[in-house]
C-alpha cells in the first residue's frame, strides 16, 4: 500500500464501513446499574469497623435467641428447689464449672450433668442462661422502644411538616418544651409512678406477661423521646419539598404518588433508619440504668442492668457476676453505636461532602 | 449585642420558664396519680387522725388549690415536710445532700473539661499519631460504657482487688473514685468534641493568614485555634451538667456518698413522695438553668452562629 500524503483531502472509504459486533461491544461502556441501597451496602461493607460491629451484634442477637431454646436450665428455675424435697442449698452460689452435691453424686454414678458455665447465683439459678436471657430482654427492649419512638415521631413529624401553619407551630412548641426537659429525671419519675399504677391496670391481660415495668418503659419512650425523631422528619419533609428535583419532577408531569415514592421516601428513609439505629443503644442504656436503680424489668426476669445491680451485693466474693453482664452490655452498646456511625457514613452521602 | 441576639435570649428565657413550669406541673400531677394516700404506712391511721393530717398538709383542699399552693411553694424553694423522715423539711434534706453532691459534681466538671480540652486539642494537633489513635480508641470505649458499669468496675479494680482507695465515699479519700467515675464520660465526650472542632478550625483561612503573617506556632494555637474551637465545648456545659446530675444518682449509690442523688434514689424506693417531687424539681431546675446559660453564652461568644 502506498503511503498516503498526510495533507491529502482524499476520503478513506474504509472509515465508512459498518462496525462489526465485536467493535460495537468494545465501544459500549456498560456497568450493571446500581441502586442507592446496593451502593450504600458496598460502602458499608468496605468499612471494617462497622462490618466487625455488625458481625458482633448478629452473633450476640442470634445466641440470645437460640441458646435459651436448647439450654437445659431455665432462667427462673431455682435448681436447689424441687417439689417434695428439702431445699438443696449446695446449688446456691456455685463458682463457674462447679457442681452441687447431688450433681456430683450423679456424675460419680456415671451420669453426665450439663455444666454451669458461669456457676449459679444466690438463689441457685444457672447464671449463664440468666445472662443470655438478660441480653435477650435488653435487646428486645432497645429494639421495640426505638420502634415506638419511630412510629410516634414519624406520625407527629409528618403531620407537622405537611399541615404547616398552626398545627405545626403547636407541635413544635411542645417539642421545644419536652426537648428541654431533663429526660433522665422525668424517666425516673414516670417509671416510679407507673410502677404503682400500671401493675393493677394490666393484670390478666397479655401485657401482664411482659411485665408492667417494661410496658411503662415503652410508654415513657413514646412520651419523651419522639421529639428528636419528629423534628428530624419535619425538617426533612420541609427541605425536600423545596428541592429542585422535586420541582423538576413536577414540571415533567409526575404525580404526587410518584414524587412521594420515588423522591421523598428514598431521600428521607436513610436518615430515619440511621437515627432509629442510633436510638437502640440509647434505649438499652436507659433500660439498664433504670434496672440498676430497681425500676427496670420485673423479677425474676433478668436484664443486663438488673444482673449488674444484683451482682453489686456480692461484689467482693463474686466479682465475675458483675463483669460478665458489664462486658456484654458494653459490647452491645459499642457495637450498635459503631454500626450506626458506619450506616450514617454509608447511607448519607450528603455528609461525605 | 444586636437586637437579633437580644430577641433570641428573651425567647430562650421564656422557653426555660415554660419548661420549669412544665416540670413542676408534671411532677405534681404525676405524683397525685399514684394510688393510695401518703399516710398509708405500717401503722393503721384512724379516720380522725387522718383528717387532721390531711388538714395539716393541705390535702383536704381541692386539687387545683393544692396545685397552686405547690407552685407557690416551689417558687419559694419550699416543698413541705418529708413524709418518711419525720420532722425534717424536704428543703433541708436537699440542702444537706447538695453540699456533698455539689463538691463531687464541680470537681468532676472541672477535671472533665480541663482534661478533655487538653487531650482533644493535643490529639487534633498531632493528628493520626499514635497518641491520637490511642485517645480515640479509649474515648470511644468510655462513651459506650454506662456510668454504673464504669463505677462498679472501678470499685472492683481499685478498692477491692488493689486496695488503693476506700470503697466508701464518705471515708478519707473516698471521693476519688466517684469523681473519676463521673468525669470519665464527659471527659471523653469533650475530648472528641474539641478534637473535631479544632481540626475544623485549623483548616480555616484565618489560621493560614496568621501563619503567613509570621505568628508563632504557640501564638496560633493559643490565640486563634483554641479560642475558636472552644465554642462547641461551651454548649456542652448544659448536657454535661445533666449527665453529672443523673450520673450522681448511681455513682452515689455505688460508693455510698451521702449526697442528693442517693437521697433521690432512696426516696423512690421508700416512696417518700414529697421528697421525690422536691428533688426532681430542684435537679431539673438546675439542668434547665444551666442549659439556658450555656446556650446564651454560646450565642454571645460566637455571634456568627444562627441558632434559630
Amino acid at each position: 500500500m502506498t503511503k498516503k500524503n498526510p495533507l491529502s483531502m482524499h476520503v478513506d472509504v474504509d472509515d465508512f464501513l459498518p462496525a462489526t459486533d465485536e467493535e460495537k461491544a468494545y465501544m459500549v461502556q456498560m456497568r450493571p446499574s446500581t441502586t442507592f441501597f446496593r451502593d450504600g451496602c458496598k460502602r458499608l461493607f468496605k468499612n471494617k469497623v462497622a462490618f466487625v460491629s455488625l458481625i458482633v451484634i448478629i452473633l450476640i442477637t442470634v445466641s440470645a435467641i437460640v441458646i435459651p431454646m436448647v439450654w437445659p436450665y431455665s432462667y427462673d428455675a431455682q435448681l436447689g428447689v424441687q417439689p417434695g424435697k428439702p431445699v438443696d442449698a449446695s446449688f446456691n452460689n456455685l463458682a463457674p464449672m462447679e457442681y452441687s452435691k447431688s450433681e456430683q453424686a450423679r456424675i460419680e454414678a456415671g451420669e453426665s450433668v450439663f455444666p454451669h458455665l458461669f456457676g449459679t447465683d444466690a438463689a441457685g439459678r444457672d447464671y449463664f442462661i440468666r445472662v443470655v436471657y438478660g441480653t435477650r430482654i435488653s435487646l428486645a427492649v432497645g429494639f421495640f422502644a426505638s420502634l415506638v419512638v419511630l412510629v410516634v415521631g414519624m406520625t407527629l413529624g409528618s403531620i407537622a411538616g405537611f399541615m404547616g401553619g398552626k398545627v405545626d407551630m403547636v407541635i413544635m412548641r411542645i417539642v421545644d418544651v419536652i426537648y428541654s426537659l431533663p429526660d433522665m429525671l422525668m424517666v425516673i419519675l414516670l417509671a416510679a409512678v407507673m410502677r404503682e399504677t400500671l401493675g393493677p391496670a394490666i393484670e390478666g391481660t397479655v401485657f401482664a406477661r411482659i411485665g408492667s415495668n417494661i410496658i411503662s418503659l415503652f410508654i415513657i419512650f413514646a412520651l419523651l423521646y419522639w421529639c428528636s425523631m419528629a423534628r428530624l422528619i419535619r425538617g426533612q419533609i420541609l427541605s425536600l419539598r423545596e428541592q429542585e428535583y422535586v420541582l423538576a419532577a413536577e414540571a415533567t408531569g409526575a404525580g404526587a404518588k410518584w414524587i412521594i415514592t420515588k423522591h421523598l421516601i428514598p431521600n428521607c428513609i436513610s436518615v430515619v433508619i440511621i437515627s432509629t439505629a442510633l436510638q437502640i443503644p440509647s434505649a438499652i442504656f436507659t433500660e439498664s440504668f433504670l434496672s440498676f436503680l430497681g425500676l427496670g424489668v420485673n423479677a425474676p426476669m433478668p436484664s443486663l442492668g438488673s444482673l449488674a445491680s444484683d451482682a453489686l451485693n456480692g461484689i467482693t466474693s463474686y466479682g465475675y457476676r458483675l463483669v460478665i453482664p458489664a462486658i456484654v452490655i458494653s459490647l452491645i452498646v459499642l457495637g450498635l453505636n459503631l454500626f450506626g456511625d458506619g450506616l450514617r457514613d454509608a447511607f448519607d452521602p450528603k455528609l461525605n461532602q | 449585642m444586636d437586637s437579633k441576639t437580644l430577641r433570641y435570649i428573651v425567647k430562650r428565657i421564656i422557653l426555660a420558664v415554660v419548661t420549669l413550669w412544665a416540670v413542676i406541673t408534671i411532677t405534681f400531677f404525676v405524683m397525685k396519680a399514684v394510688p393510695g394516700d401518703p399516710f398509708a404506712s405500717e401503722k393503721a391511721v384512724t379516720p380522725a387522725a387522718k383528717a387532721v393530717l390531711e388538714a395539716k398538709y393541705g390535702l383536704d383542699k381541692p386539687l387545683f388549690e393544692q396545685y397552686l399552693n405547690y407552685l407557690d411553694g416551689a417558687v419559694h424553694f419550699d416543698f413541705g415536710p418529708s413524709l418518711k423522715q419525720r420532722g425534717r423539711m424536704v428543703t433541708d434534706i436537699i440542702l444537706d445532700g447538695m453540699q456533698t453532691s455539689a463538691k463531687l459534681g464541680l470537681i468532676a466538671l472541672l477535671i472533665a473539661t480541663v482534661a478533655g480540652v487538653l487531650m482533644g486539642s493535643t490529639a487534633a494537633l498531632k493528628r493520626n499519631s499514635i497518641f491520637d489513635r490511642i485517645i480515640m480508641v479509649i474515648t470511644t470505649a468510655f462513651v459506650s460504657m454506662p456510668s454504673f458499669i464504669m463505677g462498679t468496675l472501678l470499685l472492683m479494680l481499685f478498692s477491692i482487688t488493689l486496695h488503693l482507695v476506700p470503697a466508701n465515699g464518705a471515708a478519707q479519700g473516698g471521693m476519688i473514685l466517684p469523681v473519676v467515675t463521673l468525669a470519665l464520660y464527659p471527659m471523653s465526650y469533650i475530648t472528641r468534641l474539641t478534637r473535631s472542632s479544632m481540626l475544623d478550625v485549623l483548616g480555616q483561612d484565618y489560621i493560614r493568614t496568621a501563619k503567613a503573617k509570621g505568628v508563632s506556632q504557640r501564638g496560633i494555637i493559643l490565640h486563634h485555634a483554641l479560642k475558636n474551637s472552644l465554642a462547641p465545648v461551651i454548649t456542652y456545659f448544659g448536657p454535661e451538667l445533666a449527665y453529672i446530675v443523673t450520673g450522681s444518682l448511681v455513682v452515689e449509690q455505688i460508693f455510698a456518698v451521702p449526697g442528693i442523688g442517693r437521697a433521690f434514689v432512696n426516696s423512690i424506693t421508700g416512696r417518700d413522695y414529697t421528697l421525690i417531687m422536691g428533688t426532681t424539681v430542684v435537679l431539673a431546675s438546675l439542668i434547665v438553668i444551666m442549659n439556658l446559660v450555656s446556650d446564651i453564652m454560646y450565642k454571645v461568644v460566637d455571634p456568627r452562629i444562627n441558632l434559630e
